[in-house]
Protein backbone atom coordinates (compact mmCIF):
# COMPACT_ATOMS: atom_id res chain seq x y z
CA UNK A 1 0.00 0.00 0.00
CA UNK A 2 2.97 2.44 1.08
CA UNK A 3 4.85 1.84 -1.77
CA UNK A 4 1.29 2.48 -4.24
CA UNK A 5 1.23 5.65 -2.63
CA UNK A 6 4.85 6.53 -3.18
CA UNK A 7 4.73 5.41 -6.48
CA UNK A 8 1.16 7.41 -7.18
CA UNK A 9 3.20 10.68 -5.86
CA UNK A 10 5.83 9.87 -7.78
CA UNK A 11 3.93 9.17 -11.28
CA UNK A 12 1.95 13.15 -10.55
CA UNK A 13 5.06 14.52 -9.70
CA UNK A 14 6.72 13.26 -12.99
CA UNK A 15 3.47 14.15 -14.96
CA UNK A 16 3.12 17.85 -13.93
CA UNK A 17 7.10 18.45 -13.37
CA UNK A 18 7.44 17.25 -17.56
CA UNK A 19 4.83 19.38 -19.32
CA UNK A 20 6.76 22.55 -18.42
CA UNK A 21 10.07 21.21 -20.26
CA UNK A 22 10.28 24.45 -22.80
CA UNK A 23 11.23 23.79 -26.74
CA UNK A 24 14.02 25.54 -27.85
CA UNK A 25 13.66 28.95 -29.60
CA UNK A 26 12.03 28.75 -32.85
CA UNK A 27 15.36 28.14 -35.22
CA UNK A 28 15.44 30.17 -38.42
CA UNK A 29 15.30 27.11 -41.25
CA UNK A 30 12.57 25.08 -39.06
CA UNK A 31 9.03 24.74 -38.54
CA UNK A 32 6.94 27.35 -36.89
CA UNK A 33 5.36 25.49 -33.25
CA UNK A 34 2.02 24.71 -33.60
CA UNK A 35 0.38 27.12 -31.78
CA UNK A 36 -3.15 27.80 -31.34
CA UNK A 37 -4.76 31.62 -31.07
CA UNK A 38 -8.08 32.61 -30.30
CA UNK A 39 -9.92 34.06 -32.77
CA UNK A 40 -10.45 37.90 -32.84
CA UNK A 41 -13.45 39.78 -32.66
CA UNK A 42 -13.00 42.40 -34.26
CA UNK A 43 -14.04 42.14 -37.81
CA UNK A 44 -11.05 44.62 -38.85
CA UNK A 45 -8.68 42.39 -37.24
CA UNK A 46 -10.47 39.24 -38.81
CA UNK A 47 -10.32 41.04 -42.40
CA UNK A 48 -6.58 41.91 -41.69
CA UNK A 49 -6.22 38.01 -40.86
CA UNK A 50 -8.45 37.25 -44.18
CA UNK A 51 -10.11 34.40 -41.41
CA UNK A 52 -12.85 34.82 -39.92
CA UNK A 53 -14.34 31.41 -38.63
CA UNK A 54 -14.67 29.36 -35.76
CA UNK A 55 -12.84 30.21 -32.49
CA UNK A 56 -9.98 29.74 -32.68
CA UNK A 57 -6.74 29.40 -35.51
CA UNK A 58 -3.50 28.19 -35.86
CA UNK A 59 -0.92 30.55 -37.68
CA UNK A 60 -0.79 29.21 -41.17
CA UNK A 61 -4.36 29.89 -41.70
CA UNK A 62 -3.77 33.67 -41.74
CA UNK A 63 -3.86 34.04 -45.53
CA UNK A 64 -0.48 35.77 -45.81
CA UNK A 65 3.07 34.19 -47.06
CA UNK A 66 4.72 36.23 -44.72
CA UNK A 67 3.68 36.39 -41.05
CA UNK A 68 5.80 38.34 -38.32
CA UNK A 69 5.20 37.52 -34.34
CA UNK A 70 6.03 39.75 -31.66
CA UNK A 71 6.49 37.65 -28.53
CA UNK A 72 5.79 40.64 -26.02
CA UNK A 73 4.59 41.21 -23.09
CA UNK A 74 2.63 43.72 -21.32
CA UNK A 75 4.79 43.82 -18.15
CA UNK A 76 8.09 44.35 -20.33
CA UNK A 77 9.75 47.72 -20.29
CA UNK A 78 11.30 46.84 -23.47
CA UNK A 79 8.20 45.97 -25.04
CA UNK A 80 6.42 49.19 -24.00
CA UNK A 81 9.18 51.41 -25.42
CA UNK A 82 9.82 49.04 -28.83
CA UNK A 83 5.54 49.51 -29.34
CA UNK A 84 5.67 52.87 -31.52
CA UNK A 85 8.66 51.41 -33.77
CA UNK A 86 6.76 48.21 -34.46
CA UNK A 87 3.40 50.82 -34.94
CA UNK A 88 5.56 52.21 -37.25
CA UNK A 89 7.07 48.91 -39.16
CA UNK A 90 3.39 48.22 -39.35
CA UNK A 91 2.13 51.78 -40.59
CA UNK A 92 5.33 50.98 -43.58
CA UNK A 93 4.00 47.60 -43.99
CA UNK A 94 0.60 48.84 -45.08
CA UNK A 95 1.71 51.49 -46.99
CA UNK A 96 3.51 49.90 -49.30
CA UNK A 97 0.65 48.37 -51.66
CA UNK A 98 3.35 45.56 -53.04
CA UNK A 99 4.25 44.13 -49.16
CA UNK A 100 0.15 45.28 -47.55
CA UNK A 101 -1.20 41.88 -48.25
CA UNK A 102 1.50 39.64 -48.13
CA UNK A 103 3.51 40.47 -44.72
CA UNK A 104 0.73 40.39 -41.71
CA UNK A 105 1.87 41.29 -38.01
CA UNK A 106 1.04 39.66 -34.91
CA UNK A 107 1.84 40.04 -31.21
CA UNK A 108 1.72 37.21 -28.64
CA UNK A 109 1.41 38.37 -24.70
CA UNK A 110 3.06 36.08 -22.45
CA UNK A 111 1.35 35.72 -19.77
CA UNK A 112 -0.83 38.16 -20.09
CA UNK A 113 -4.77 37.97 -19.72
CA UNK A 114 -7.24 38.85 -22.32
CA UNK A 115 -7.23 42.30 -20.06
CA UNK A 116 -3.70 42.74 -19.79
CA UNK A 117 -3.32 42.09 -23.79
CA UNK A 118 -6.07 45.09 -24.21
CA UNK A 119 -4.84 47.37 -21.87
CA UNK A 120 -1.52 47.08 -23.83
CA UNK A 121 -3.03 47.77 -27.35
CA UNK A 122 -5.01 50.51 -25.98
CA UNK A 123 -1.79 52.49 -24.18
CA UNK A 124 0.08 52.13 -27.33
CA UNK A 125 -2.99 52.38 -30.08
CA UNK A 126 -1.77 49.25 -31.49
CA UNK A 127 -3.16 48.75 -34.60
CA UNK A 128 -2.78 44.98 -35.82
CA UNK A 129 -3.88 41.97 -33.53
CA UNK A 130 -2.40 40.65 -30.41
CA UNK A 131 -3.16 37.82 -28.62
CA UNK A 132 -2.92 36.43 -24.88
CA UNK A 133 -1.22 33.49 -23.72
CA UNK A 134 -2.26 33.42 -20.18
CA UNK A 135 -0.83 30.38 -19.02
CA UNK A 136 2.40 30.68 -20.92
CA UNK A 137 1.65 27.98 -23.21
CA UNK A 138 2.60 29.39 -26.24
CA UNK A 139 5.33 30.78 -24.25
CA UNK A 140 7.06 27.55 -23.64
CA UNK A 141 6.30 26.67 -27.06
CA UNK A 142 8.20 29.24 -28.85
CA UNK A 143 11.42 28.31 -26.10
CA UNK A 144 10.38 30.53 -23.00
CA UNK A 145 12.05 33.39 -25.11
CA UNK A 146 12.88 36.83 -23.23
CA UNK A 147 10.89 39.62 -24.29
CA UNK A 148 10.51 41.04 -26.76
CA UNK A 149 11.41 38.38 -29.60
CA UNK A 150 10.62 38.50 -33.45
CA UNK A 151 9.74 35.25 -34.96
CA UNK A 152 9.29 35.86 -39.01
CA UNK A 153 7.56 33.23 -40.78
CA UNK A 154 6.70 32.03 -44.49
CA UNK A 155 3.51 30.14 -44.37
CA UNK A 156 3.80 27.54 -47.72
CA UNK A 157 0.49 26.99 -49.80
CA UNK A 158 0.24 23.29 -48.43
CA UNK A 159 -0.21 25.04 -44.61
CA UNK A 160 3.30 24.13 -43.56
CA UNK A 161 5.69 27.10 -42.21
CA UNK A 162 9.43 28.04 -42.49
CA UNK A 163 10.74 30.37 -40.09
CA UNK A 164 13.19 32.58 -41.54
CA UNK A 165 13.48 35.47 -39.07
CA UNK A 166 13.95 34.65 -35.04
CA UNK A 167 15.23 37.99 -33.10
CA UNK A 168 15.78 38.16 -29.65
CA UNK A 169 15.54 42.41 -28.67
CA UNK A 170 14.24 45.05 -30.45
CA UNK A 171 13.92 45.67 -34.41
CA UNK A 172 16.04 48.98 -34.45
CA UNK A 173 15.78 51.03 -37.25
CA UNK A 174 12.41 50.29 -39.11
CA UNK A 175 13.24 50.24 -42.52
CA UNK A 176 16.59 48.83 -42.14
CA UNK A 177 14.79 45.84 -40.75
CA UNK A 178 12.08 45.90 -43.20
CA UNK A 179 14.48 45.70 -46.03
CA UNK A 180 16.60 43.10 -44.38
CA UNK A 181 13.57 40.95 -43.60
CA UNK A 182 11.48 41.31 -47.28
CA UNK A 183 15.44 40.04 -48.55
CA UNK A 184 14.40 37.11 -46.73
CA UNK A 185 11.26 36.55 -48.43
CA UNK A 186 10.61 36.23 -52.04
CA UNK A 187 8.84 39.58 -52.15
CA UNK A 188 12.70 41.26 -52.10
CA UNK A 189 12.00 42.02 -55.72
CA UNK A 190 9.13 43.91 -54.97
CA UNK A 191 10.32 46.27 -52.33
CA UNK A 192 13.95 47.08 -53.95
CA UNK A 193 13.32 50.12 -55.40
CA UNK B 1 -3.49 -2.35 6.84
CA UNK B 2 -5.77 -0.17 8.70
CA UNK B 3 -2.69 1.32 9.25
CA UNK B 4 -1.12 1.65 5.62
CA UNK B 5 -4.46 3.02 5.03
CA UNK B 6 -4.63 6.02 7.32
CA UNK B 7 -1.11 6.86 5.17
CA UNK B 8 -3.20 7.27 1.90
CA UNK B 9 -4.87 10.13 2.49
CA UNK B 10 -1.64 12.02 3.56
CA UNK B 11 0.11 10.75 0.36
CA UNK B 12 -2.50 11.70 -2.31
CA UNK B 13 -2.48 15.50 0.17
CA UNK B 14 1.10 15.56 -1.00
CA UNK B 15 0.69 14.86 -4.63
CA UNK B 16 -1.92 17.29 -4.91
CA UNK B 17 0.56 19.68 -3.21
CA UNK B 18 3.00 19.07 -5.43
CA UNK B 19 0.54 19.61 -8.12
CA UNK B 20 -0.69 22.92 -6.87
CA UNK B 21 2.94 23.96 -6.04
CA UNK B 22 4.07 24.35 -9.83
CA UNK B 23 3.11 26.97 -12.01
CA UNK B 24 5.78 29.14 -11.54
CA UNK B 25 5.68 30.23 -15.23
CA UNK B 26 7.09 34.16 -16.07
CA UNK B 27 8.24 35.70 -19.14
CA UNK B 28 11.22 38.08 -18.38
CA UNK B 29 12.52 41.42 -20.06
CA UNK B 30 15.47 41.67 -22.19
CA UNK B 31 15.59 44.85 -20.44
CA UNK B 32 17.14 42.93 -17.71
CA UNK B 33 19.86 40.50 -19.78
CA UNK B 34 21.04 37.49 -18.08
CA UNK B 35 20.77 39.91 -14.38
CA UNK B 36 18.07 37.89 -13.25
CA UNK B 37 18.63 35.48 -10.43
CA UNK B 38 16.26 32.23 -10.65
CA UNK B 39 15.33 31.45 -6.99
CA UNK B 40 13.56 28.06 -8.54
CA UNK B 41 9.96 27.42 -7.55
CA UNK B 42 9.16 28.92 -3.93
CA UNK B 43 6.39 27.60 -1.36
CA UNK B 44 3.24 29.66 -2.69
CA UNK B 45 3.12 31.47 0.82
CA UNK B 46 4.87 31.30 3.63
CA UNK B 47 4.04 33.82 6.13
CA UNK B 48 1.10 34.67 8.49
CA UNK B 49 -1.31 37.72 7.13
CA UNK B 50 -2.15 39.45 10.73
CA UNK B 51 -3.99 42.52 8.86
CA UNK B 52 -7.53 41.95 7.89
CA UNK B 53 -9.98 43.33 5.79
CA UNK B 54 -12.17 46.34 7.18
CA UNK B 55 -9.42 47.35 9.58
CA UNK B 56 -7.09 49.88 9.95
CA UNK B 57 -4.16 49.70 7.98
CA UNK B 58 -1.21 49.69 10.59
CA UNK B 59 0.74 53.01 9.68
CA UNK B 60 4.56 53.30 8.69
CA UNK B 61 7.24 55.52 7.88
CA UNK B 62 9.63 53.60 5.04
CA UNK B 63 12.69 55.46 2.97
CA UNK B 64 11.98 55.96 -0.87
CA UNK B 65 14.59 55.56 -3.93
CA UNK B 66 14.70 59.59 -4.27
CA UNK B 67 15.51 59.96 -1.20
CA UNK B 68 12.09 61.22 0.43
CA UNK B 69 10.52 59.14 3.58
CA UNK B 70 6.98 57.67 2.93
CA UNK B 71 4.13 57.42 5.65
CA UNK B 72 1.01 55.85 4.83
CA UNK B 73 -0.78 58.47 7.02
CA UNK B 74 -0.11 61.19 4.27
CA UNK B 75 -2.46 59.67 2.05
CA UNK B 76 -5.33 59.85 4.46
CA UNK B 77 -8.64 61.67 3.48
CA UNK B 78 -6.51 62.51 -0.38
CA UNK B 79 -5.70 59.12 -2.02
CA UNK B 80 -6.44 55.68 -2.10
CA UNK B 81 -3.58 53.53 -1.82
CA UNK B 82 -2.19 50.45 -3.33
CA UNK B 83 0.96 48.51 -1.90
CA UNK B 84 2.75 46.22 -3.48
CA UNK B 85 5.07 44.20 -1.85
CA UNK B 86 7.43 42.09 -4.10
CA UNK B 87 9.85 39.55 -2.58
CA UNK B 88 13.48 40.60 -3.93
CA UNK B 89 15.12 42.94 -6.43
CA UNK B 90 16.63 40.99 -9.62
CA UNK B 91 13.84 38.15 -9.35
CA UNK B 92 11.94 36.65 -12.35
CA UNK B 93 8.46 37.56 -11.38
CA UNK B 94 8.88 40.37 -9.49
CA UNK B 95 11.05 42.17 -12.08
CA UNK B 96 7.79 42.34 -14.65
CA UNK B 97 4.92 43.21 -11.95
CA UNK B 98 6.35 46.84 -11.71
CA UNK B 99 6.78 47.59 -14.85
CA UNK B 100 3.30 46.88 -15.54
CA UNK B 101 2.07 49.01 -13.33
CA UNK B 102 4.14 51.91 -14.81
CA UNK B 103 2.23 51.77 -17.91
CA UNK B 104 -0.87 51.96 -16.27
CA UNK B 105 -0.70 55.06 -14.10
CA UNK B 106 -4.06 56.14 -15.80
CA UNK B 107 -5.59 53.70 -14.06
CA UNK B 108 -4.57 54.33 -10.62
CA UNK B 109 -5.35 57.98 -11.54
CA UNK B 110 -8.69 57.24 -12.52
CA UNK B 111 -8.89 55.85 -9.55
CA UNK B 112 -7.75 58.72 -7.41
CA UNK B 113 -5.04 55.91 -5.95
CA UNK B 114 -1.44 56.15 -5.80
CA UNK B 115 0.79 53.16 -5.37
CA UNK B 116 3.64 52.17 -3.06
CA UNK B 117 6.05 49.60 -4.10
CA UNK B 118 8.09 47.86 -1.06
CA UNK B 119 10.56 45.53 -0.76
CA UNK B 120 12.64 44.30 1.77
CA UNK B 121 15.78 44.83 -0.30
CA UNK B 122 18.21 48.27 0.50
CA UNK B 123 18.01 51.63 -1.36
CA UNK B 124 20.98 51.19 -3.51
CA UNK B 125 19.84 47.58 -4.79
CA UNK B 126 16.75 49.25 -5.38
CA UNK B 127 17.78 51.89 -7.35
CA UNK B 128 19.74 49.95 -9.57
CA UNK B 129 17.31 47.44 -9.74
CA UNK B 130 14.36 49.96 -10.96
CA UNK B 131 16.65 51.68 -13.44
CA UNK B 132 16.24 48.85 -15.76
CA UNK B 133 12.72 49.54 -15.47
CA UNK B 134 12.09 52.94 -17.11
CA UNK B 135 10.66 56.18 -15.11
CA UNK B 136 8.60 54.96 -12.43
CA UNK B 137 5.59 57.48 -11.60
CA UNK B 138 5.29 55.58 -7.91
CA UNK B 139 7.55 55.58 -5.06
CA UNK B 140 9.61 52.75 -4.16
CA UNK B 141 9.96 51.65 -0.58
CA UNK B 142 12.92 49.74 1.23
CA UNK B 143 11.96 48.15 4.24
CA UNK B 144 15.33 46.68 4.53
CA UNK B 145 16.07 48.16 8.61
CA UNK B 146 15.11 47.42 10.57
CA UNK B 147 14.89 44.17 8.57
CA UNK B 148 10.87 43.63 6.84
CA UNK B 149 9.68 45.40 9.79
CA UNK B 150 6.39 47.04 7.74
CA UNK B 151 6.29 43.11 6.13
CA UNK B 152 6.29 41.70 9.68
CA UNK B 153 3.71 44.00 10.94
CA UNK B 154 1.52 43.18 8.15
CA UNK B 155 2.68 39.27 8.27
CA UNK B 156 4.09 39.16 5.06
CA UNK B 157 7.77 38.06 6.37
CA UNK B 158 8.48 35.06 5.02
CA UNK B 159 10.28 32.40 6.65
CA UNK B 160 13.57 33.26 4.73
CA UNK B 161 13.53 36.99 5.10
CA UNK B 162 11.78 38.42 2.17
CA UNK B 163 8.13 39.81 1.57
CA UNK B 164 5.52 37.75 0.17
CA UNK B 165 3.90 38.60 -3.32
CA UNK B 166 1.30 41.04 -1.92
CA UNK B 167 -1.38 43.50 -2.62
CA UNK B 168 -3.51 45.50 -0.36
CA UNK B 169 -5.72 48.15 -1.43
CA UNK B 170 -6.38 51.24 1.15
CA UNK B 171 -9.06 53.42 0.97
CA UNK B 172 -8.78 57.48 1.89
CA UNK B 173 -9.95 56.20 5.56
CA UNK B 174 -7.64 54.57 5.63
CA UNK B 175 -9.24 50.88 5.50
CA UNK B 176 -7.60 47.78 4.38
CA UNK B 177 -10.45 47.13 1.34
CA UNK B 178 -8.60 44.04 -0.24
CA UNK B 179 -5.75 41.81 -0.04
CA UNK B 180 -4.13 39.50 -2.11
CA UNK B 181 -1.43 37.35 -0.84
CA UNK B 182 -0.59 36.16 -4.02
CA UNK B 183 1.46 32.50 -4.74
CA UNK B 184 4.82 34.03 -4.76
CA UNK B 185 5.66 32.16 -8.09
CA UNK B 186 3.30 34.32 -9.94
CA UNK B 187 2.14 37.54 -11.24
CA UNK B 188 -1.41 39.15 -9.83
CA UNK B 189 -3.74 39.78 -12.53
CA UNK B 190 -4.36 43.13 -13.16
CA UNK B 191 -7.89 43.14 -13.71
CA UNK B 192 -8.43 42.16 -10.02
CA UNK B 193 -6.96 44.46 -8.86
CA UNK B 194 -8.55 46.75 -11.54
CA UNK B 195 -11.87 45.54 -10.38
CA UNK B 196 -10.74 46.14 -5.97
CA UNK B 197 -9.97 49.41 -6.91
CA UNK B 198 -13.44 50.00 -9.45
CA UNK B 199 -15.31 49.02 -5.86
CA UNK B 200 -13.56 51.86 -4.06
CA UNK B 201 -15.82 54.31 -6.51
Amino acid sequence: MRRIAILAILLVSLLVWAAPLAAAPPKVGGQLPDITLTAPKDSTEKDYLGWGWGKSFKIPEIKAPYVLIEIFSMYCPYCQGEAPNVNKLYAKIQANPKLKDKIKLIGIGVGNTAFEVKTFKTKYKIPFPLFPDGDYVIHKQVGEVRTPYFIGVKINADGTTRVIHSQLGVLGDVDQFLTQFSALTDLKQEVLP
Amino acid sequence: MKNHLSRLPAAVGLAVLILFWTGGAFALSDAYKNNIYHPGLLKPVDSNLKVKVGKKAPDFTLPAINGEQVSLSQFRGKKNVVLSFVPAAWTPVCSDQWPGYNMVKDIFDDHDAILLGITVDNIPTLYSWTNQMGQLWFPVLSDFWPHGKVARTYGILRSDGVAERALFVIDKKGVIRYIDVHNINQRPALEVLVGELDKLK
